[in-house]
């Protein structure tokens, strides 16, 4: 690539603008932060349109195969020779995919916070930890170097952080922030350890010759990270996955996943842009990064991100279903089509037509991100309005905000798998990868399918139907332009980005293929999810006894999805009861006993000692004159007699 | 006229010395242990002196080192002095006893 610097660019100017934002802001741009913010935001958006065209239609391909190229390198620390800390920036497919969703879903939540936040008193504060986040995002996207990525990762969660916790005055907020942090941290843990292993046995941190050297077959590293092993299970399948727990995390899949429906005591367009559209996908985008290792070189791992990945989908989906809490219910439906995007990873293979599953999985990523994003900021919008996040609080909103109602059904018609929505073309990929692959993953996958359709229509119904709307809530409109302007340009790509042809740009081996799913295929998942859809206009398209008297028929199941399936509850039961009493108490016990005791044992010796001696520095003059000359004395007795 | 025996010497510059420390030991007043000090100076000078005259008298070395020392004796007290005029301004006492501040 002839130009690198704007590559470089893309991910400095947020950067910028957060250090202006974040020093300055409060004092001299209390106003203009928004503008500063999306312009800077803008500007990155533009470049990487710029980067994305030259790199399909330019320079990216070399002999039909999109190329790996590494823009910048340069080294940070070196441990030894061959292992080093890089900064570098890596440009191949899926990066410059994600480059455009990040920079494109930060510009509209930029957008839509300008009037969402307006007069917020710490509205400089927020843009610049937007501004923070979209640089993380972004580096950690552009990263060639596992440790680099590492860095990012932790930005990420570290900017999370600040924006979950936005509302700091809020104890649930504060609570929620700390555990996004401490959850994520915790698989982060995983992570740092996967990469230990991974780099100890290749001997290098550097992406490209870490991945060429654990897949090319008969290479001297793959024979020895196979060769050694732990618990009857090789190193090279530890570190993977052990590089997926930190991917599972950040991705909140199950069992870590427990901070994503808290993690919506954040302002709404936060969550639209990091709980929907980009952070969440990050472990999708590191398991898609190391993906030619997993597929060639360790299917048991891959196996492990399939089946963590399907009963995410399914059991996020279930739980979905009975949630009232709108941003609750978008959070566990994001958790589930993360699951989508995982285990159509994992049932892909590398070469050819054969990856299918990692094609479909990038383009679910790409074509969720719009319609995803859209559905927060409508939810943001609807909010802005009636002040709630109940369902009980909503209802017939569909005449009060029109161009809301229209956006949000895109979106639902998107993620249902509509055609010829967005969404109906990259779940098709993905049905299609697992049918070929792994029955039992299908048929999870398809009654999820026929789930989200059903609780997307759920939300659906019960914001902008069920009963004719409050008419005294309505005291401002429908949100200012800067609002409404992200909810059409992203309704219209969650209907156009469905025709994208990511098939023939992002392959797992970089050579286009051809996916075709037949119509025949396509007749099952869509006619179950228009049952969902039919079943959900059923129930909640007027408020109607229908939907309490099913659940009280469900009996226990019901409560229990609807208590989240006490996954909490395990957690607390196991930090607090298990964890602090027979790890944490002991080891107080013997830090406050054992160790503060000697320190404190050898203390009090001192102590005495020198009260023993201490008198003899009385401070008297003539005191210390008898002591020199009984020293003298002495001295001269000692030569006299002593030492002749 | 009959010469004085060196022991008589040793036994007055050893009379002189010892009442020197006892000076300083027992006096508080600074002057006074400065005047102690001197004494036993002085004793001292007194032992080079009359070993000078009786064992080498054809040398002179003893008597050169009993200038040296009176002069840096001078310079001591100088100095000294200086130190007890300090004290005064400080404490409004040149007993040692009031100055045991640096002590543990």
């Amino acid at each position: 690539m002839s130009h690198p610097i704007y590559i470089a660019l893309i991910p400095i100017i947020p950067l910028a603008c957060f250090f202006v934002l974040g020093l300055f802001g409060r004092k001299y741009f209390t106003n203009s932060a928004g503008i500063i913010g999306t312009l800077g935001l803008l500007s990155s958006t533009l470049l990487s349109l710029v980067t994305a065209y030259e790199y399909f239609f330019v320079s990216g391909k070399i002999n039909g195969v999109y190329q790996k190229i590494e823009v910048v390198k340069y080294t940070w620390l070196e441990f030894s020779k061959g292992i080093s800390i890089d900064m570098g920036i890596l440009i191949d497919p899926i990066t410059v995919m994600m480059l455009v969703v990040v920079s494109f879903v930060s510009l509209m939540v930029h957008l839509f916070s300008l009037g969402y936040m307006k007069g917020e008193t710490r509205f400089a504060t927020y843009y610049a930890f937007l501004a923070l986040f979209t640089f993380s995002m972004l580096g950690l996207v552009l990263s060639s170097n596992i440790f680099q990525i590492y860095l990012f990762w932790e930005l990420v969660g570290v900017s999370s952080f600040l924006l979950i916790g936005f509302y700091f005055e809020k104890p649930s907020a504060v609570a929620a922030s700390k555990k996004a942090f401490i959850v994520t941290r915790f698989a982060d843990l995983g992570f740092l350890i996967g990469i230990l292993i991974l780099s100890f046995y290749s001997h290098t941190l550097d992406f490209g010759v870490l991945i060429e050297r654990l897949t090319s077959t008969g290479s001297t590293f793959l024979i020895t990270i196979n060769a050694a092993s732990f618990l009857g299970v090789s190193a090279l399948t530890w570190g993977l996955l052990l590089v997926f727990i930190g991917g599972a995390g950040k991705s909140a899949m199950f069992p870590l996943h427990i901070w994503l429906p808290d993690a919506m005591e954040g302002p709404t367009p936060v969550s639209a842009l990091i709980h929907a559209a980009t952070m969440v996908v990050a472990g999708v985008f590191l398991v898609a990064r190391l993906f030619p290792v997993f597929a060639i070189s360790n299917p048991e791992a891959l196996q492990v991100v399939m089946y963590t990945g399907a009963f995410s989908a399914f059991f996020a989906a279930v739980i979905a279903c009975t949630q009232t809490d709108i941003k609750r219910v978008l959070a566990y439906s994001t958790m589930s089509q993360i699951g989508y995007m995982m285990f159509a990873l994992g049932v892909s293979k590398y070469h050819g037509e054969e990856g299918l599953g990692y094609m479909g999985s990038m383009f679910h990523l790409f074509t969720h991100a719009f319609f995803k994003s859209l559905l927060f900021l409508g939810a943001g919008a609807v909010i802005h309005m009636v002040h709630s996040n109940e369902m009980k609080d909503m209802g017939g909103l569909r005449k009060l905000m029109p161009i809301t109602h229209l956006c949000f059904l895109i979106a639902c018609l998107a993620i249902a798998g509509i055609p010829p929505f967005s969404g109906f073309f990259s779940k098709e990929e993905i049905l299609m990868a697992s049918f070929e692959s792994n029955k039992l993953v299908y048929a999870v996958a398809l009654l999820t399918s026929g789930l989200t359709a059903f609780y997307m229509f759920r939300l659906y119904f019960s914001i902008f139907w069920s009963k004719e709307a409050d008419t005294h809530q309505t005291h401002h409109g429908e949100g200012t332009w800067t609002m409404k302007i992200p909810l059409i340009l992203l309704a219209i790509l969650a209907v156009v980005a469905g025709f994208a042809p990511i098939s023939s740009w992002i392959t797992a081996d970089g050579n286009p293929i051809k996916s075709s799913v037949p119509i025949s295929f396509s007749v099952l998942p869509v006619s179950l999810a228009i049952a969902g859809i039919l079943l959900a206009t059923r129930l909640f398209k007027t408020s109607n006894e229908l939907p309490q008297r099913i659940a009280i028929q469900l009996g226990s199941f019901y409560t229990a999805a609807s208590r989240k399936f006490y996954i909490d509850e395990v957690y607390i039961f196991v930090t607090k009861k298990v964890l602090f009493n027979l790890i944490g108490r002991p080891a107080a016990w013997f830090d406050k006993n054992i160790v503060d005791g000697l320190m404190n044992l050898l203390a009090k010796l001192t102590a005495s000692l020198s009260e023993l001696i201490k008198g003899y520095q009385s401070g008297k003059v003539q005191d210390y004159a008898l002591y020199f000359f009984g020293g003298i004395a002495g001295l001269i007795i000692a030569f006299i007699y002593l030492w002749k | 006229m009959s010469e004085v025996p060196l022991t008589h010497i040793l036994f007055l510059s050893t009379c002189l010395f010892f009442i020197g420390i006892y000076g300083l030991f027992t006096r508080r007043n600074m002057i006074t242990m400065l005047m102690s000090i001197e004494l036993m100076l002085n004793s001292v000078n007194i032992n080079f002196v009359a070993f000078n005259k009786y064992l080498y008298p054809e040398k002179l070395d003893g008597i050169f080192f009993t200038i040296f020392v009176i002069t840096i004796a001078a310079a001591e007290a100088a100095v000294a002095i200086a130190i007890i005029i300090n004290l005064y301004r400080s404490h409004h006492s040149i007993d040692v006893e009031d100055a045991t501040e640096m002590k543990y």
